[in-house]
């Protein structure tokens, strides 16, 4: 009988001590709830009147943030208008896909025939040219394939007769479309052969991968620059037209989608197309790599390129 | 690279990770182990094939889970209306989905091994069924706490669902994961090795501190 007195008066000292971690772990959960609760009030002090709906997603490509451009664009937008831009950087196929299915609210892109698509679905709006730079074939310092100065075209016909390694992207972004119309182009087939390996991965990725292959790519420019620092391969093939990489900002249609955001995707496009959104493309990259990676374009059309 | 310890970016990425994966694993916890404990003491038809389902959902893959939480959440998902798709919201969902049967599995597994007389005998010395669950669950801590870790180390570490909902936002969702994929595909091997070692502080501090209460309770 005593026996079990002692043991219960253990039992409640034991209740108790857990009780008090359970305690002490609540009140760290709801720590964490309420720091987590708190939106970063800070950013927002400065910040001209806030617009309705604050919150606009834009769907682009890796390529505007992987070459940094974004981490310049942004947040002057922001600081201008008090919008805050959700990037979601995707390759150019997926970010077409979420304008297509109203997921996001302005697309920022460079697949042109795709983008044409979209917008006569009607689920894009106001296709607006923005900028352009140019793709580049990329291939190691001693060019077994002889494609140096070579038109793509031909440099292609080379590297597939000679069997060297072409690392492709492979994840249907707009350096994935170019590319398979590139090969279209002179009629090859290159999927399934040993010496065409896709990646799946962004421009980066590939580019080390390609590296470390000691195959040739095509990469836009702004990436390979960007990368160049990591990476042994050359720029082989340039200049070409067929290489002109242009990006086109568009606004997902209102009309389709009632949950878009539509005053903050025609502000963040229409600032993309200002004065000041194109000074800060045409600036961007000179002081990094001593050339502008990006030509501002805005208020000119396809046709300007004889496309 | 030379002060990244100082750039007020990086450790408000490190914080949002701790934040994020810390209250999903404690989300997970609330669910984890009163499921373990529920399933280490009831017996009934069809048991053997839920726990089957828990542990299997132990290695629930994070891209699967961040593909199901994105189509529900997408604004013209099921739960669009809640609008928290590219939020840490969205994110701590994705983690609890993923930590909670990692924290139930093992919950169960460190239950189930204490003897099964145990809780007979602490009903008959007239202990409540909540206390006894609390001694249940105080006896099996150490074995409560690896679950924790597990489910902790498990989320904190995981990239896909957190790249899939969260989106990797500058400011708003970047956790130290994301950012390493992004910096090694903007080619900073320097910063995507320095974002790597935070991340391993990280996960060892919180690690270190669940194992400091471990060993506290052995006597």
């Amino acid at each position: 009988m005593c026996q079990t007195a002692i043991k219960l008066s253990e039992v409640s000292s034991m209740v108790k001590k857990a009780t008090k971690l359970m305690a002490f772990m609540f009140v760290i959960l709801m720590t964490l709830v309420l720091t987590a609760c708190q939106k970063a009030p800070e950013q927002t002090a400065q910040t001209p009147a806030k617009p309705e709906k604050p919150e606009v997603i834009l769907a682009t490509t890796t390529s505007t943030q992987d070459s940094g451009l974004l981490d310049v664009i942004i947040p002057a937008f922001e600081k201008k208008t008090g919008y805050k831009i959700k990037t979601i950087s995707v390759g150019t196929g997926q970010a077409l896909a979420m304008g297509e299915k109203g997921e996001a609210d302005v697309l920022l892109v460079h697949a042109p025939d795709a983008e044409k698509k979209v917008v006569a679905s009607g689920s894009a709006i106001n296709r607006r040219l923005v900028m352009h730079n140019d793709f580049v074939l990329v291939g190691p310092a001693e060019d077994a394939a002889k494609i140096k100065g070579k038109t793509v075209g031909e440099s292609l016909k080379a590297i597939s007769a000679a069997s060297i390694p072409f690392i492709s992207r492979g994840d249907d972004s707009g350096t994935h479309k170019l590319e398979q119309n590139l090969w279209k182009v002179i009629s090859i087939k290159p999927q399934g052969t040993g010496w065409y390996q896709e990646t799946g991965a962004g421009m980066g990725q590939t580019l080390k991968i390609a590296d470390e292959k000691k195959g040739y790519t095509i990469a836009d420019r702004a990436t390979y620059l960007a990368q160049a620092k990591n990476i042994t391969l050359k720029i082989l093939v340039e200049g070409d037209a067929k290489l002109l990489n242009i990006y086109h900002v568009m606004e997902v249609n209102p009309e389709k989608f009632n949950k878009v955001n539509k005053e903050g995707a025609k502000a963040f496009a229409d600032y993309l197309l200002s004065s000041e959104g194109q000074a800060l493309i045409a600036a961007f990259g000179k002081d990094k790599y001593g050339q502008a990676l990006f030509t501002a374009d805005g208020g000119k059309t396809e046709k300007d390129f004889g496309l | 690279m030379d002060n990244i310890w100082q750039d007020p970016e990086i450790l408000a990425v490190a914080w949002l990770t701790i934040k994020v994966s810390g209250l999903a694993t404690g989300i997970s916890v609330i669910i984890g182990i009163p499921l373990g404990l529920w399933l280490a003491l009831n017996e009934f038809y069809g048991k053997k094939f839920v726990v089957s389902v828990v542990n299997f959902g132990m290695g629930l893959p994070p891209v699967v889970v961040g593909l199901v939480v994105s189509l529900l959440l997408w604004r013209y998902g099921p739960l669009g209306m809640l609008g928290i798709m590219y939020t840490p919201w969205a994110m701590i969902l994705a983690q609890a989905f993923i930590a909670s049967p990692i924290i139930a599995g093992l919950s169960f597994a460190a239950i189930s091994s204490l003897n099964p007389n145990m809780r007979l005998q602490l009903l008959s010395l007239g202990a409540s069924r909540w206390q006894a669950n609390m001694l249940l669950i105080r006896e099996a801590k150490l074995g409560l706490l690896a679950a924790v870790m597990a489910g902790f180390g498990g989320v904190v570490s995981e990239v896909g669902a957190s790249m899939m909902v969260g989106g990797n936002i500058k400011g708003q969702t970047r956790v130290l994961t994301t950012a390493t994929v992004m910096e090694v595909g903007k080619g900073n091997y320097d910063i995507a090795l320095a974002l790597s070692f935070i991340l391993l502080l990280v996960a060892y501090s919180v690690v270190a501190a669940l194992t400091y209460l471990q060993n506290r309770t052995i006597r």
